[in-house]
């Protein structure tokens, strides 16, 4: 048989390079993974450790900075992976969303590490503290970065193999107990995201996210969406702990040292919301439409349970963890009304949390130090020997029940402003009674902690250390200047739910000539 | 031959969550087992079952001419058996280890991090 014509591989192929600037796509993830495996390498060494895991965190800082200042400016950026194409290849695509996400990751992530330079003693560094972190660092801006929906689930694993072995660090039975119910669950969920990701390409024969988008919304007819949409939520629901599927955070997230508990706080339920959100809101639009009312009950009975949740806690961290619950409340409100108020809402609601509930938790810690104990029943007197350190404090224990002037305020304001818009008071109800019920838990926190005279047997190093110091008064500042000034992030929010709602510009990106 | 599949996907999936139920970390293991392969039948199954050719192109042409089996789905099986495996080795390993410390595989008897004697906080000063 002779050879057919000449096939014109340029459909197929990339056939020039990638300019410069489409390389910071990829780069914190790669960077992540490099600076992970050095410090890998240089375990034993435990006095250099936070040094070089800092200085890699502050680099991820500028990429990170560097891409989202990219995508503000120019609009979503697409590298793809191999030489091929999309859809064939794999591509990283980063839009607005996903460059903020992993700015603010990468925030997180460095206050995590100065954190951790006290909070985690040598026989943790020893284990591997900071290369797990860098590594769940790569999975979690991978899983912002990606535009490939197995790519997502890979990156989902990634993260999730390195929180286990952030969990068990230091191996005590409440963790053992902890890690069983954790990973268990956990797992779980990936799997299910792996269900819907196989029935995804059983409909679509194709994985780019961009590709699903344009094609869902070409033969939504004739196709089982809704299935699909509701596996989705199932297990992206699991993976941000909202009701009923969120019984495996509070039984876990108190058990590792505080500064995991932090990141954790900080960054693994948000990437399930973002990955909620951009199935949901980008791919499919329609089927949100259609799961919004069971998805707004959901979000109201995660927050209300969340709240009272808290309220019943005597043990600090574990407090907290039921506020992260009610915080993926809102968020979930947010997604289930939709629309730019809707989505804006949300997006900027998992920015504000990430920010205020890894501080809430390097509080606690800090806080059970001074006071000897987290117990509620035990602690108490922090006022008394640190002034400035409660004050740092109270402005967290504001920002998370969403008082003015801080940067829980204004998403709660978005997002209960689009319930009511759209006739649902009922959940701009929850949303006000969801932060008046946690003021009440921070605020027994506050009374029984901080103003209550300390025990006389209490023993406990009454100055916070700086390491603790300065990553909070970090974030403190980062949640009053955004609640100061919301403007800068309240208009790249928008636009950032206006790009999801309307992905013209994301499918442009990956499809420059148009899908074919 | 899909219909088969299917209905042997379903068995598995039915077998995985019966297992899952149970309070026994031993069986919620054997449980996770089967669900990670009753998932990686369901990809392969997604990519259509044909008894075609594999997808390699001979020298001299530049196009398969025959219908060609679907490589895809076995690539996304390979990552997906990898990454189960290394799991369930993880899950395997933390549940022994688990049973070394908390003496029990009963996970309604492990309650070290969430005590039944957690008393509500304090109401007043």
């Amino acid at each position: 048989m002779a050879a057919s014509s000449a096939i014109d591989l340029s459909q197929a192929l990339v056939m020039s390079s990638a300019p410069l600037a489409d390389w910071l796509v990829v780069l914190p993830v790669v960077w992540c993974l490099a600076s992970g495996a050095v410090l890998l390498m240089l375990r034993k060494n435990v006095r250099i450790q936070p040094w070089l895991a800092i200085a890699a965190l502050l680099v991820l800082l500028g990429l990170d900075g560097l891409l989202l200042w990219h995508v503000a400016q120019g609009g979503p950026v697409t590298m793809v992976m191999g030489r091929w194409l999309p859809p064939f290849g794999i591509a990283f695509t980063v839009d607005l969303t996903g460059a903020l996400f992993a700015f603010f990751a990468a925030v997180i992530a460095l206050a995590g590490g100065v954190f951790a330079a006290e909070d985690i003693d040598a026989s943790g560094r020893r284990y591997g503290f900071y290369p797990f972190l860098m590594l769940l660092m790569a999975g979690v801006s991978g899983a912002f970065l990606t535009g490939d929906i197995f790519n997502l689930y890979v990156w989902f694993e990634v993260l999730l193999i390195s929180s286990f072995g952030l969990l068990v660090l230091g191996s005590e039975r409440k963790q053992i107990d902890g890690a069983v119910k954790y990973a268990f669950l956990n797992l779980i969920a990936t799997t299910l995201f792996l269900i819907a990701v196989g029935y995804l390409y059983g409909l679509f024969g194709t994985l780019n996210m961009a590709d699903i988008t344009v094609k869902a919304a070409e033969r939504r007819g004739d196709l089982p969406l809704m299935t699909l949409a509701s596996l989705f939520v199932l297990a992206f629901g699991m993976k941000a702990a909202a009701f009923p599927v969120n019984f495996w955070l509070p039984a876990s997230y108190h058990t590792p040292r505080v500064v995991v508990s932090a990141l954790f706080a900080g960054l693994l339920t948000k990437v399930g919301i973002y990955a909620l959100v951009r199935v949901m809101v980008m791919l499919f639009p329609v089927e949100r439409e259609e799961l919004s009312f069971m998805l707004a009950a959901a979000a109201a009975a995660t927050m209300i349970f969340g709240a009272l949740g808290a309220i019943g806690q005597s043990d600090i961290r574990r407090l907290l963890g039921y506020l992260v619950i009610s915080g993926i409340g809102v968020m979930l409100a947010g997604v289930a009304v939709g629309g730019p108020g809707g989505v804006g809402g949300a997006l900027f609601y998992a920015l504000h949390s990430m920010v205020v509930m890894t501080a809430l938790y390097m509080t606690a810690g800090v806080a059970g130090r001074i006071a000897g104990s987290f117990d509620l029943h035990r602690s108490g007197g922090i006022y008394g020997r640190t002034a400035f350190f409660s004050a740092l404090s109270l402005v967290l224990f504001l920002s998370v029940s969403g008082m003015p002037p801080f940067s829980g305020f204004w998403p709660k304001v978005m997002v209960a402003k689009a319930a009511i818009d759209i006739g649902a008071w009922w959940l701009a109800g929850a949303v006000l009674l969801t932060g008046f019920l946690t003021m009440i838990a921070v605020g027994r926190v506050w009374t029984l902690a901080y103003w209550r005279p300390a025990e006389a047997s209490a023993v406990a190093d009454a100055v916070p250390r700086t390491s603790a110091l300065v990553p909070l008064c970090l974030l403190v500042l980062v949640t009053v200047l955004v609640g100061l000034f919301p403007d800068t992030l309240l208009s790249q929010v928008q636009s950032a739910a206006a790009l999801l709602l309307e992905p013209s510009a994301y499918v442009g990106s990956v499809f420059p000539q148009g899908v074919r | 031959m899909e219909a088969l599949f299917s209905i042997l996907i379903g068995l598995f999936f039915a077998a995985a969550v019966y297992l899952m139920l149970s309070k026994f970390l031993v069986r919620i293991l054997l449980g996770v087992a089967i669900l990670g392969n009753a998932v990686n039948l369901l990809l392969f199954t997604t990519g259509r079952i044909v008894r075609e050719v594999p997808p390699i192109i001979p020298a001299d042409l530049d196009r398969q001419m025959a219908v060609t089996a679907n490589p895809l789905p076995q690539a996304l099986i390979l990552t997906a058996i990898v990454i189960s495996f290394s799991f369930f080795a993880f899950l395997l390993v933390l549940s022994y280890r688990a049973f070394q410390d908390l003496r029990t595989d009963n996970a309604n008897e492990m309650r070290v991090a969430e005590p039944e004697a957690d008393g509500a906080p304090p109401t007043g000063y």
